[in-house]
């Protein structure tokens, strides 16, 4: 069964950064700015598998994360269209939902019905998001007194612990102390291994290849290789000793 | 997309934007009731002593009964105005139906509105205006009013995402409101032909059919009514319109 399924999807941005002016609105209507879009994203067509894990490389701004936003359903492509069937839980920036003048508690609430969880979901799954957090009596301090280290194992412990049927992954790997990582790391193969999908955005690592069975390459916004992540990662790289 | 649980959700973000509004508030909630009286004292003296006014009896009730209406209308558009943009994070990071950013900080302001509710029937009683039985329209006036709110909040939002300045635009038209709805006069002070256009303006038909109910003891009139339900609904649709057609491309412009 195919979980995740894009087809020839184009995703363009305006040059201008986003914030526009009223009167780059105004120059758009008389005509005359010049329509400037770059290509996030190029006729990119692929799709996962259910239980499949997914590793997607490429250099910066090759459009991974664009890609990550398009599965999460943040935002429409511009051309093309994707198809996700199942709850998609996202690791993008950890703690986006999170408020600090909000205890532990209350930013696990908040976050679980942010993800989508009704009441007694959230409250069931309470403890265990707890105690893999290992924040103990914290958790009943605003969240402002925690250290970064902490506020990210909440986090971590939230978007893990709520049972995502679909695990995205952007470069959050690095979470915590080396033993807290480990743990993650572990979760995250523990997931794997219950046979949900995942879709990892990360540099090459040996974590990563373990993690993955397939990997997507993208450049400049364009899928140039999908296939087995040993063969991927392997022309990934003799192309960048070739530009080196 | 998106499928949870919408109720939950609407609930989680009213108590926290309630609960960060006060938790650093050694007042807490009574400062809900403070800005209010304040105000009511402020402006009764100017037009019992001041500019005396002999024509309007109970000034302190009848000035009450425009300041509550109108304290909820400008902090509830003001707040949803700048709602979206400031919580860019989580719009971009979560997909959370987007309409619900908005709603839930227009109805998070409701908890202060409850209270001050509160305390102007309290006063009402207070100065000898009993309980009657057109009490009960007033859940209706109040639910036409946030419908009200809430349509112009879906519509300023989303238009921030793309001008900021509609922020300053809303700011100055809440500063103008204090004048053009009958806060402190009374609306047969209005020329007749203005007059009839007040109750076109959901917040000056609010003010009227509150003085009505609380002071008068009376129903408000049908047309009233009518006009109060025809332009919050229109609005409340027109707002959910402009909010779908525009919250595509919120992420390219936050």
């Amino acid at each position: 069964m195919k979980v995740i399924e894009l087809q020839n999807v184009n995703k363009t941005f305006h040059r201008s950064g986003g914030q526009k002016l009223l009167r780059h609105y105004l120059e758009d209507i008389l005509g005359k700015a010049d329509p400037e879009r770059f290509f996030a994203l190029k006729d990119v067509s692929f799709s996962v598998r259910d239980g499949e894990s997914v590793a997607v490389i490429g250099a910066n701004g090759a459009g991974k994360s664009t890609l990550l936003s398009l599965v999460t359903g943040l935002v429409p492509p511009s051309t093309g269209s994707v198809t996700v069937s199942g709850r998609a839980a996202a690791l993008l920036d950890l703690g986006s939902g999170f408020h600090p003048d909000l205890t532990g508690r209350e930013n696990i609430i908040l976050n679980a019905s942010l993800l989508g969880f009704s009441r007694k979901q959230a409250h069931d799954l309470y403890d265990a998001i707890v105690e893999f957090s290992e924040l103990d009596d914290f958790i009943k301090e605003p969240l402002r007194t925690y250290s970064n280290g902490m506020m990210l194992r909440l986090a971590f412990s939230v978007a893990v612990n709520l049972d995502p049927e679909i695990l995205i992954i952007d470069e959050v790997l690095a979470v915590g102390d080396q033993k807290f990582q480990a743990k993650c790391t572990e979760k995250i193969f523990e997931i794997r291994n219950q046979g949900k999908t995942i879709l990892c955005v990360s540099h090459v690592s040996p974590t990563l290849r373990e993690l993955c069975d397939r990997a997507l390459w993208l450049d400049h916004g364009q899928l140039v290789m999908d296939g087995p992540i040993r063969d991927v990662i392997e022309a990934y790289e003799g192309r960048l000793t070739r530009q080196a | 997309m998106w499928k949870g649980d919408y109720l939950f959700l609407l609930q989680n973000l009213i108590v926290k934007d309630f609960k960060i509004r006060y938790r650093n508030m050694s007042l807490g909630v009574f400062w809900s009731l403070l800005n209010p009286l304040v105000m009511m004292a402020a402006l009764t003296f100017v037009f019992t002593a001041v500019f005396p006014n002999n024509q309007i009896e109970n000034f302190p009730i009848f000035v009450l009964c425009g300041l509550v209406p109108f304290n909820f209308f400008t902090v509830a558009w003001q707040n949803g105005t700048i709602s979206v943009a400031n919580n860019a994070g989580l719009i971009k990071r979560v997909p959370v139906p987007r309409e619900i950013v908005p709603i839930a900080t227009v109805l998070s302001t409701c908890v202060h509105l409850g209270i001050q509710i509160g305390l102007l029937l309290a006063l009402v009683v207070v100065f000898g205006r009993g309980v009657n039985w057109n009490w009960l329209w007033l859940p209706v006036v109040w639910g036409l009013e946030i419908l009200f709110v809430c349509g112009l909040t879906l519509m300023t939002s989303a238009l921030d995402v793309y001008i900021r300045d509609v922020r300053y635009v809303v700011e100055s038209a809440c500063t103008l409101l204090f004048w053009m709805v009958p806060v402190f006069y009374a609306i047969h002070s209005v020329p007749q032909g203005y007059a009839n256009l007040y109750q076109f303006n959901p917040l000056a038909a609010l003010i009227l059919a509150l003085r009505t109910i609380l002071i008068d003891g009376d129903s408000p009139t049908p047309t009233l009514l009518l006009k109060l339900t025809f332009s919050s609904t229109l609005v409340f649709a027109l707002g959910l319109f402009v909010f779908h057609r525009l919250k595509r491309q919120f992420f390219d412009y936050l």
